[in-house]
């Protein structure tokens, strides 16, 4: 049985908001490299910066002494990207924004980062890490979607 | 280390001949852009502005927190009775406006033509 080559690609950013913008060009460059279409590769850019935006705001609270770590894998027919940050992690599953409700003030306009992520790619998967440390997201594109 | 939201406020004429305010943004859209959406919206006068486009064609970058601005914009705009239509996105934001229900309240269009056009 043949082993499936997979490439990684690693960056550290700083938990500052804005720096969620290296991530999601890091992405570009792998998945335009792998071949993924451009529609796919924004869908992929959205959902990472999403992500890493999270991570520095929730999981490492904008603490500038703790990075948000992205590790991509590139495998022969699928993208994967953690986005691992020094958080408790999530442990509810992302509700579908209700427009109506955010209109009338009912609901918060804020809070659809996780909704996004999953709409957006074709698996995500949250993990809470031991400790309150090493929580991540795990996003994944594949090249053939029915693969 | 966001690029700051530019923006700006037209005046112009629909083909009907009613005055529309064009609010026309630049750079990026994110939770930093409060004053530069909410705020240049704000600062129109109420009374008199009827109908508002929506001009994103020099935006490159908008995540969520953005995209709630947009919200907030659209529900103080709802309140004041006004029409609001958005144009000038990519492709891919117009899937992301639509998939979070932005589109029951404003219409997306490609350019300012086809917006005008539609009032």
């Amino acid at each position: 049985m043949s082993e499936r080559k997979t490439t990684n690609v690693e960056v550290r950013l700083p938990s500052r908001m804005g720096f969620e913008k290296v991530a999601m060009s890091t992405a570009q460059a792998v998945a335009k490299l792998m071949g993924f279409p451009e529609d796919r590769i924004e869908d992929l850019k959205t959902a990472v910066a999403e992500a890493c935006i999270n991570a520095i705001e929730h999981g490492n609270r904008l603490n500038e002494k703790l990075s948000v770590g992205v590790v991509l894998a590139a495998g022969e027919d699928s993208l994967e990207v953690k986005v691992i940050d020094d958080g408790k992690g999530m442990h509810t599953q992302p509700a579908k924004p209700d427009i109506d409700r955010k209109m009338h003030g009912e609901e918060d306009a804020r809070g659809m980062g996780m909704f996004l992520i999953q709409a957006l790619v074709d698996e995500a998967e949250w993990v809470a890490g031991t400790g309150g440390k090493s929580s991540y997201v795990r996003l994944v594109i594949r090249l053939d979607k029915d693969a | 280390m966001q690029s700051e939201t530019k923006s700006r406020v037209d005046q112009t004429t629909s083909p009907a001949g009613l005055p529309v305010t064009v609010l026309r943004f630049e750079g990026d859209i994110a939770s930093t852009s409060k004053d530069a959406v909410l705020g240049t919206y704000q600062g129109l006068p109420k009374n008199s502005v009827k109908t508002v486009l929506l001009d994103f064609t020099k935006v490159d970058y908008i995540n969520s927190s953005g995209i709630a601005l947009v919200i907030q914009l659209l529900m103080e705009a709802t309140n004041a009775g006004q029409k609001v239509v958005a144009f000038g996105l990519s492709a891919h934001f117009v899937k992301v406006f639509t998939m979070v229900g932005i589109t029951k309240y404003a219409g997306l269009f490609p350019g300012q033509t086809e917006a005008m056009a539609a009032l």
